[in-house]
Parts: structure tokens; sequence; C-alpha cells
């Protein structure tokens, strides 16, 4: 088997930013110099390559990969804006059961031989195509905001995931608003911590920039000189993945409480 | 409600209010004990009570807490003082 590692992106709740982190985490690390390819494990919501703006190349999909009728090869879209990234659509047409979990390890297998990371954009909920996305995992980032309808079904996950012997999972809180948070109005860092017992891997704020960028197909991270706060907590977050020991930025908020967060991150 | 709730209660930030309805619905669905299990275990243990000694039905709460990584079943059966009756003259 060869060195590449599977990190699957997962949450349980729709809509709270799997894909964003997925497009973002494989752009940030193939900047970083890794080959890396991104794989849409959502078949029949296919929205990766939308997000990574490589829906005009689309000729083959991982179904068509998995029932023979392409090389896997052959299903890799090759990200012309950056050496060393590559996309694997999900097939549109189909349903989750047109894949199974060992046709993901298959596929993930042959992936290892060729590249350093292999990130899998799972689909939301706990079915068939959850089930696909986790069985080849060597790490699981499961996303989330805070809000409670997220972290109930981010909990849900964890459960699952430890259940699989594919734990523990590491968090990413997406859609932090630091401001909100100062006046007592969102759950905080620690709150969500406290409630689900998880190791935090990266905190992303808010910022409009994220859809701007999807907008136009270009993961935010590429773009150099923009939104530098949220290219720079996706950065770490790409940073952490290889093994780095980043701290986290100071979300500009007011009360301290990052600083906190800094001291039981690092114990 | 005790009094703090009801002095203090207005006060209690959106945020504490998710992060207490959190836990609890979290311990429920870790434990997967519903609702109305728990008033199902309310009413049994009231019956078992109500047999041995003098309570208030009313007064008995069931609860899962958790504690640390530890979840438990906790029930609060206030007794019912027995009333000194004075006979007036």
């Amino acid at each position: 088997m060869g060195h590449g590692k599977v990190i699957t992106i997962t949450s349980g709740k729709g809509g709270v930013g799997k894909t964003t982190v997925t497009a973002n985490l494989s752009t940030a690390l193939a900047m970083a110099g890794y080959k890396v390819v991104a794989i849409d494990a959502d078949i029949g919501l296919r929205n990766l390559d939308v997000v990574m703006g490589l829906e005009n190349r689309i000729v083959y999909d991982l179904v068509d990969v998995v029932e023979g009728r392409c090389r896997l090869n052959q299903a890799m879209i090759k990200d012309k804006r950056l050496e060393g990234l590559s996309m694997i659509p999900a097939a549109q047409t189909r349903d989750k059961n047109a894949i199974s979990p060992t046709d993901m390890v298959l596929v993930c297998d042959q992936l290892r031989e060729e590249v350093d990371y292999i990130v899998i954009d799972s689909p939301a909920g706990i079915e068939r195509g959850f089930q696909n996305a986790l069985a080849p995992a060597d790490q699981v980032i499961i996303v989330t905001n805070p809000e409670v309808s997220a972290v109930r079904d981010a909990d849900r996950i964890i459960g699952m995931i430890e259940a699989e012997e594919k734990g523990p999972g590491k968090l990413i809180i997406n859609r932090y608003k630091p401001d909100m948070v100062a006046r007592g109005d969102m759950l905080s860092i620690e709150d969500i911590v406290d409630i689900l017992h998880i190791d935090i891997i990266g905190i992303i704020p808010e910022d409009e920039k994220i859809l701007i960028s999807t907008n136009r197909g270009q993961p935010l991270v590429m773009q150099n000189g923009h939104a530098k706060e949220t290219g720079v907590a996706i950065r770490n977050i790409a940073n952490r993945v290889k093994g780095d020991e980043i701290p986290f930025i100071d979300l500009a908020v007011k009360d301290g409480f990052m600083s906190r967060l800094r001291g039981w991150v690092t114990s | 409600m005790n009094i703090f709730e009801k002095l203090f209660g207005s006060s209690e930030t959106s945020a504490s209010s998710a992060k207490n309805r959190l836990k609890m619905v979290l311990v429920h669905d870790r434990n997967d004990i519903s609702p109305g299990v728990l008033r199902q275990i309310r009413d049994d243990i009231i019956g078992v009570f109500a047999h041995h000694l003098n309570i208030d039905p009313d007064a008995v709460e069931v609860m899962l807490d958790e504690n640390d990584n530890d979840n438990m079943l906790v029930a609060q059966v206030p007794l019912t003082p027995t009333r000194r009756v004075r006979t007036n003259h």
C-alpha cells in the first residue's frame, strides 16, 4: 500500500460547509507542494466540481471508475491552475448505492500509490454515502457550525465514527462569528468543545468572500491578498493535517477567549 | 423555576441557552432514551415509592444528567413532611 493519507470531511448535517472545506483544504495542501486528489463522494448530488471550478472538464466520474468504464487516471481532473491538485467527480445521475464502502477502499488504495493526500467530501446524512466516505479514512474531520442543529448532528456523527473505529475525529468550526460570541449570541469554541469532547483542527470565520470565491469557482485560498484571515485559517488547517503544531489565529475579539483556547489546545 | 431563575432568567444569553439545551438533548441522544421513556420511568418510580412512603407525585423529577464523562439517571423524590396537627381548644 502506498503512502498517501485519506482524509474524510463529514458533518451529519447538510449545508455546514463540507464541500467548501474539502475544496479549500485540498487546494491549500497542493499549494504546500503535495500531490492531492479531492473526491466527491456525494453520488447524485455532485457539487465539488462547481465549487472548485472544474465542472466543464468532467468526462468520467467515480461510478465510471468503480464500474470499469474508465481507468482511475481518466476520472482524475487535473486542476490547471495548480500543480499537484486533481479532483474525481461524483456521478450526477446515479444514487449512493452505485458504490459500496469496499469500492471506496479499493479506489483509495490505488490513489495512495500516486498522491500524498486523498480528501473525500462526504455527503450529509448517516446512510450509505457517509459509510462510503468513512470506510477508507485514515483521519476524519467533522465540520460543524456554532448552532444547535449542526452541533447535535456532529455529536451523532462523532459517535458513529468511533463505533467504526475511525476515531478520534477532529473538528472544524465553520462560520464562526466572534462578534456574536462576544455578545453571548453564539456558542463559543469552548462551549462546543465542552459539549462534544473533541479536538479542534480549525476555526473558520464567517466570511462573505467564501461565497464570492464559490461564485467564481476559485477556492478562496488560491487568491492571494484577499480574505486574509480566512485564508490563513484554512492554510493552518492544512498545516495541522500535515502534523505541524500551529497556534490558532486570534479572531480579533475581545475578551481573550482565543488565548485561553490556545492554552488548552497546545496542552 | 426557582427565585434565581425568576430574577436572572431573562438575562441568560441565547448562547448559554443553546448550550444548556444541547447538553440536555445530547444526554438523551447518546443514551438513546427518549423523554417518553423517562416519563414512563418517572411514573413507575412514583408507583413504587407511593406504595411505601408519603410523597407528592407532582414533585417527583427524573432526569438524565452528565457528570464529567459519566451519564446518570437522577431521580428526586421529595418526601411530604408529616404535618403535626395541633388541636385547638
